[in-house]
């Protein structure tokens, strides 16, 4: 380890002009990074600057379309995640990448089992080397438990457990805190302090901004794919970490308007839901909201606050517990398909996975929901359906080839788009909006939201969730805070500051947390 | 700055012009891939024409359709469930079943409570064992969407269940003479296997008429988009408003419907019904969709492969019968064609694949000639 600190200034690993072109988006544009031993460098910006994507070359999941990466001060290609894994760099996703069906040791040493002549498991070894890095972790996990049964902030752990066992020199925290609680936080940070004080290098990526500067040495700032700035983290607050993220003029991305409001189209009264994954817990707890037509409402939680379960609720996919919805006074009840048909429609948050068919075209994509409207006698008229499908294009400004073009050569942006004209096209009253920007570049971010007011001047209800504070200042007319399944504010457009809300949703979460024990 | 636009501009140019003409020779080699089945098909039909003189004449023609046809009306069944994601192991066993059914209300139905032995019309019988198989079908779809079971396994369990059913009705035996008896007003059913309208035989024409039907379901009704979409991304579809479980079940029952429509043609061709026949037709069922092009992931297939794979199967079979293979190198020499219609498949994937990120960034780099130069533009006062 003593060697590891001599070097401690020359970078152990670096990104040299990175580029990456996926299908039609540019995730990367020349991208250069120096991860220096002993300390943590945090990676800013905001969903779809491009984070993620760099830690996927670094960690060689996926390889450079241009550029290089050095490790040690030599070009290296590496083959893949298992390979860079050798060499000392392993990696937390974002996404968790555990198998539920096993145990926790069985996870933390999949694919490198400690085996006695290579050929049978050691069970003991395992045991001992799994019990000591999860004492420094949680002191209450015991191995034998299968991952299914754990909490995500646990199955996190584990992850993070797993990393740890590899012993690596380089080691990358993909939103390694979203799902742990305010004390779970507190031990990772402290298990970070003592790895960069063995000479390991941490990157480190959150949306918690403040909580990410504590622990930053050095802070780097991606915005649509571009390096826009590096500092030492003394020298940086937040205030200058946002200003680097968003980068512009924010009148540009988010201009002023006035709401006509008309009557009441959406009211929740006291709605709980109980978590699909735990259904001990309730993961909406009673709450209770209206959005009038020609209203833009935007839910600010984070991951796990309750907000994808709310929607999905109204939209029919998730049974309530209790409590009602109304749209236009009139009981919302039945499947995804009748409140579809009575104008409650949910654009969701997985595009990839909810929202979009892969093998179908743009067009047939836009169409799907409205199939029926285009039928005459049995089948489907062709040439009404795609006129609609061609107005909607348009509308929703999606930049395609035609209607003939595979949903999978369109930027995740106009992906976007198509999801929301679908929504579109089955002629809602409220439309519901799970993370609109999610995966999103920044132009095609204010076409979102630009597409979003111009629904609500139509007279549509339109309520959505964020969990970018930029977006949920801006945005909405008016402002709910989610945290852990409860409204904890309703606020008018402007009347809360930055710092105000995030401090709102922070103690929020800690005092929650607190009496909980 | 204005040097690096320049050069910027030429690059993303260079680079687009080189990825359409990429996307273009690829979606040649797509194109040549696609009609593989046809060549396969083109090539069989030669190969066995030079060896046998007896091969490329009307009359064996029309009598491999026929053939053909038993497979592919359950193949078109098949094709359906597939597209949706799933797969039907029955049909095989309501092949029997149906022909069963047939034999036993053509013998004539003994009903004790007003002691007299009805005879039902030709027309009723076909009915009735047309809607046997829709019930069987059904019962697979209910089990899928309701209670969750696996298509595979659900299927399965039917494959028995049926086949034991065919069994139990029958005792075992063979239904004789079909055909009926002018005295008790059944005659006619061996038409279905015997009759020649228009020089054709009928189970031909069955096989063309649903085709037909079944090429417009997908392609012009709101049903065919749905049965792809759920194929595709049963979740979206779910999420859209779709009603994915009506699908589902529709599809086994079509499924099942085919698997009993094809009993039929077989018991009429036979004038007798025997319990254990269709056995393992699903399997020649499953290899024409496959070599028709169809994922089994669902989402993709179309009736033109599946009939094409139907004809790939069954000349195949006939011809090497004509030139005197032997039956072991027969079932030796489908198995070998499967694969290779797979693995070919899996290639034209790829081109495929390669072929749309090629043209993606061939449009991409087009749409946005003066942001190419941004990065470079905003980049710069950080470095």
């Amino acid at each position: 380890m003593t060697a590891a600190r001599d070097t401690a200034t020359t970078p152990v690993l670096r990104a040299i002009d990175v580029t990456k072109v996926y299908g039609g988006t540019q995730a990367l544009k020349g991208v250069s990074l120096d991860i220096v031993p002993g300390r943590v460098m945090v990676l800013f910006g905001e969903n779809g600057a491009g984070k993620s994507t760099l830690m996927k070359i670094l960690s060689a999941v996926e390889s450079p379309t241009t550029g290089q990466v050095e490790l040690d001060g030599r070009v290296v290609e590496f083959g893949s995640a298992r390979d860079a894994a050798d060499r000392g760099i392993s990696i937390i996703h974002q996404e968790l990448s555990l198998c539920s069906n096993l145990s926790i040791q069985d996870n933390l040493f999949l694919g490198r089992e400690r085996t006695r002549g290579g050929v049978l498991v050691d069970r003991a070894a395992e045991r001992s080397a799994a019990a000591t890095v999860l004492r420094r972790l949680d002191g209450a996990l015991n191995p034998d438990l299968m991952v299914g049964d754990l909490r995500l902030g646990q199955q996190q752990l584990v992850e993070i457990a797993r990393a740890l066992l590899q012993d690596a020199r380089i080691l990358i925290m993909d939103e390694p805190t979203s799902a742990l609680s305010a004390p779970e936080v507190a031990v990772l940070f402290q298990v970070i302090r003592e790895l960069t004080a063995e000479g390991v290098a941490i990157v480190y990526i959150s949306h918690h901004l403040e909580e990410a500067l504590d622990i930053a040495d050095d802070v780097a700032v991606l915005r649509d794919g571009s390096m826009v700035a590096t500092a030492a983290a003394a020298d940086v607050d937040l205030a200058w970490v946002v200003r680097k993220m968003v980068g512009r003029d924010q009148d540009d991305l988010f201009p002023a308007r006035e709401p006509k409001l008309g009557p009441v189209a959406l009211e929740i009264v006291e709605l709980s839901v109980a978590d699909p994954t735990n259904p001990d817990r309730l993961a909406v707890d009673g709450v209770s909201l209206t959005v009038r037509a020609g209203e833009t409402v935007g839910i600010y939680g984070l991951m796990g606050s309750g907000r994808t379960e709310l929607l999905e609720c109204l939209a029919g996919r998730l049974h309530a517990d209790s409590g009602e919805i109304r749209l236009y006074g009139e009981p919302v009840v039945g499947t995804v398909r009748r409140r579809i048909q009575t104008g409650l429609t949910l654009v969701p948050e997985d595009r990839q996975r909810d929202g979009l068919v892969q093998t179908m075209s743009v067009g047939q994509n836009l169409s799907l929901a409205a199939l029926t409207g285009f039928v005459r006698r049995l089948f489907v008229n062709r040439a009404k359906e795609r006129a609609a499908v061609q107005t909607m294009i348009t509308d929703v400004t999606v930049k395609t080839s035609g209607p003939d073009a595979p949903i999978g050569s369109l930027s995740g942006g106009n992906q976007q788009k198509v999801v929301i004209g679908k929504a579109l096209m089955t002629g809602p009253r409220v439309l519901l909006l799970d993370e609109p920007s999610r995966g999103v570049d920044v132009a095609a971010k204010a076409d979102v939201f630009e597409l979003m007011a111009r629904q609500a001047e139509r007279g549509l209800a339109v309520l959505f969730t964020t969990s970018e504070t930029e977006e949920a200042l801006h945005i909405p007319d008016r402002l709910l805070v989610l945290v852990r399944g409860r409204l904890i504010a309703d606020l008018r457009a402007g009347e809360i500051t930055r710092d105000q809300l995030m401090s709102l949703a922070d103690s929020a979460d800690t005092t929650e947390e607190v009496s909980h024990g | 700055m204005a040097d690096t636009l320049t050069t910027d501009h030429a690059a993303v140019l260079r680079q687009r012009r080189r990825a359409a003409a990429e996307a273009r020779r690829l979606k040649t080699l797509n194109s040549i891939f696609e009609l593989r089945a046809f060549i396969a098909l083109g090539v069989l039909i030669i190969v066995f024409a030079l060896l046998s003189d007896s091969f490329l004449t009307v009359d064996n023609l029309i009598t491999m359709i026929k053939h053909v046809a038993i497979n592919a009306v359950l193949a078109l069944g098949m094709l359906l469930v597939i597209l949706k994601g799933g797969i039907d192991l029955s049909v095989g066993s309501i092949v029997g079943l149906s022909g069963v059914i047939a034999g036993e209300l053509l013998q004539g139905v003994h009903l004790s409570l007003f002691g007299v032995i009805a005879y039902p019309p030709v027309w009723a019988v076909v009915i009735l064992c047309i809607a046997a198989g829709t019930v069987m079908g059904s019962i697979n779809g209910l089990l899928i969407t309701r209670l969750n079971v696996a298509p595979f396994i659900a299927t399965l369990g039917m494959l028995y269940v049926a086949r034991g059913a065919a069994l139990l009705i029958s005792g075992g035996t063979t239904y004789p003479k079909l055909g009926g008896d002018p005295s008790t007003h059944n005659t006619g059913f061996d038409w279905i296997g015997g009759g020649r309208p228009l020089g054709l035989p009928v189970a031909i024409w069955i096989m063309i008429i649903l085709a037909v039907v079944v090429a417009v379901l997908l392609r012009s009704t709101p049903f065919g988009r749905w049965l792809y979409a759920t194929g595709g991304n049963e979740r979206a579809t779910e999420l859209t408003g779709v009603p994915v479980q009506r699908v589902k079940v529709i599809v086994y029952m079509i499924s099942g419907a085919c698997a009993a429509m094809s009993g039929l043609i077989i018991a009429s061709e036979l004038t007798s019904a025997a319990p254990q026949a269709g056995d393992s037709f699903e399997l020649n069922a499953i290899a024409a969709v496959v070599i028709g092009g169809a994922a089994l992931s669902g989402g993709r297939g179309n009736v033109r492969g599946t009939l094409v794979g139907a004809l790939v199967i069954g000349f195949l079979a006939d011809g090497l019968v004509i030139v005197g293979v032997s039956t072991f190198w027969q079932i030796f020499i489908k198995g070998t064609v499967i694969i290779i219609a797979v693995i070919l498949d899996q290639t034209q994937q790829r081109f495929q694949r390669r072929g749309a990120a090629a043209s993606a960034v061939a449009v991409a780099t087009a749409d946005e000639p003066e942001t190419a130069g941004e990065p470079a533009a905003t980049g710069t006062p950080a470095r």
